[in-house]
């Protein structure tokens, strides 16, 4: 079983979250982040001040899937995701040792 | 003042008037609220608040009678504390100054007191002792506004028979306050900046305003409230008033539209925080000037002030002095334009208007003496204060937050609201 984790902008969850549905995942969890890599931050001016803000607004997506689909699953998202835009984000996944729904008690695979 | 006969429509203007100046308060309080991040916004709020409560006490008790009782020698530089103390003989229904009600212009005066000192709060956000400050507007009231006031708004036989020297002796133009009011305010922020030092991080962090709809909507009801302060400064419903109301907006839109100049010219936006810093800017501005200048003089004026005020908030940096909200480049270089440029513009009086150097030079003295006065005496005061009772906040409160660490609240719920609030 893997977590894949992605950062990405934030209007770009719409179509992230609708090719996941389409692709067959059937749940997620989302959050907003913030955070800079290769586009840097912004500069805002208050009353003739200049501010560098490094941090940009991003939305983080947790997806567990099976091992199997990992890949596919990462594919998707990153098509749906991309403009080609610097600051598009990032898609990872790491394994998970076990899984448990909380309702009924199942474990691994079956409580995906 | 037994003859004189309460005239219905000059206390009619001056009741209202009296409720425009006080909606000044929370609309300062919203102004500086807006512009001081999260963790400050409430502390910054409370010191508008507390400074009207502490101030309009004193103002009963002893500061009616130190501003306009009788001069004390009749050399001009502070009434008689005693003459209406507990403001004897003028609290009921029956006393008169010039036409109106005695208890509508203690009131409508005392607010002047009561902002004068909420503005200085600008220059010390996130960083003071709320009870320190207290203890501070207490103090520089006493000390520094009433004899300030004294000096420019106790007229010879107006509420008694000896008043202050800038408008008596010297003849000094301040209409609403430019010199008693605002420059009195920045040169005391200056002081107060300076005695507190700089914030944990200043020029290192971002200091972002962290609501600047905030500080439009403090501005707009600050401009409202002004028409209060200038046009009812006339004590009267005529049509000194009207004039003052008139000018109140044009130099105000000229200073909005100078402010947004610089800022396109200078940074390459035009920007909502310097749209209402020029509103107020402009106020401050005309505030001496109201009465003495016609329409075009008022959008000089405001024009001036707008420019000069948004050239002056980057001298802090240079300086080194974290004056947080620009008191000093908003409210004492606005308040020396519309003072100083009263002798160049003013209708009669003015350089280019009909007048020579003369009251230019009276100006001047007025605004430079205010200006001296304030600063070393709110140096001393905050000195004191600091070496006693402690003026600042230890540092961990500070990083932490002066909302939460000193008066135990948060402004807002900083989480998700679609389920109602965080349950963390």
């Amino acid at each position: 079983m893997k977590l894949i984790t992605a950062i990405i902008k934030p209007f770009k969850l719409e179509d992230v979250k609708e090719a996941l549905t389409a692709f067959g995942i059937t749940g997620m969890t989302v959050s907003e982040a913030s955070g800079f890599g290769r586009q840097g931050g912004h500069t805002e001016v208050y009353r003739g001040a200049e501010y560098t803000v490094d941090l940009i607004p991003k939305i983080r997506l947790e997806v567990l899937v099976d091992s199997n689909d990992a890949e596919k699953v990462i594919d998707v998202i990153v098509k749906a995701a991309s403009t080609g835009a610097i600051g598009d984000g990032k898609v990872w996944s790491s394994p998970v040792d076990n899984i448990v729904r909380v309702r009924t008690g199942e474990r691994g695979t079956d409580a995906i | 003042m037994e003859e004189v006969v309460i005239n219905s429509g000059d206390t009619a203007w001056m009741l209202i008037s009296t409720g425009l100046v006080t909606l000044m308060i929370p609309g300062l309080a919203l102004f500086y609220g807006g512009m001081v991040r999260v963790k400050s916004v409430l502390n910054m709020m409370m010191m508008s608040f507390g400074a009207l409560a502490i101030v309009f006490v004193l103002w009963i008790i002893v500061g009616f009678s130190v501003v306009f009782g009788d001069s004390l020698g009749g050399n001009g530089i502070v009434g008689d504390p005693t003459q209406f103390l507990f403001l004897n003989g003028l609290d009921n229904a029956d006393a008169a100054i010039g036409t109106i009600p005695a208890a509508v212009f203690i009131a409508f005066q005392g607010i002047f007191a009561a902002i004068t000192v909420a503005l200085i709060s600008g220059s010390i956000a996130d960083r003071a002792k709320f009870g320190s400050w207290m203890v501070f507007a207490a103090i520089w009231a006493t000390l520094v506004y009433f004899p300030v006031a004294h000096w420019v708004f106790a007229f010879d036989d107006f509420v008694a028979k000896t008043g202050g020297w800038i408008a008596n002796d010297l003849g000094a133009l301040d209409f609403a306050g430019g010199t008693a009011v605002h420059i009195n305010a920045g040169a005391a922020g200056l002081a107060l900046a300076i005695i507190l030092g700089k914030r944990v991080g200043w020029r290192k962090e971002a200091m972002r305003p962290h609501s600047l709809p905030l500080v439009m909507l403090g501005a707009a009801l600050l401009w409202f409230g002004w028409f209060g302060f200038n046009a009812g400064s006339a004590v009267g419903s005529n049509g000194t008033a009207g004039l003052a109301l008139l000018n109140t907006i044009g130099a105000t839109v000229a200073a909005l539209l100078a402010w947004l100049l610089v800022e396109k010219i200078r940074d390459g936006h035009a920007t909502s925080l310097g749209a209402a810093s020029g509103v107020v800017a402009g106020l401050v501005a005309i505030t001496p000037a109201c009465a003495a200048v016609n329409a075009s003089g008022a959008l000089i004026i405001g024009a001036l002030a707008g420019a000069l005020c948004a050239l002056s908030v980057g001298l802090k940096f240079k300086l080194g002095i974290d004056d947080s909200l620009d008191v000093v480049a908003v409210h004492l270089v606005g308040g020396i334009v519309g003072t100083v440029m009263i002798g160049v513009v003013g209708v009669d009086v003015g350089l280019f208007n009909g007048g020579g150097t003369e009251q230019l030079i009276k100006q001047i003295i007025g605004a430079g003496a205010v200006l001296g006065y304030s600063f070393i005496a709110t140096l001393i005061i905050g000195y004191a204060i600091d070496k006693t009772i402690g003026l600042r906040v230890s540092k961990e409160v500070e990083v932490e937050g002066i909302d939460l660490k000193l008066h135990a609240e948060s402004a807002y719920e900083m989480y998700s609201s679609s389920r109602g609030g965080s349950s963390l």
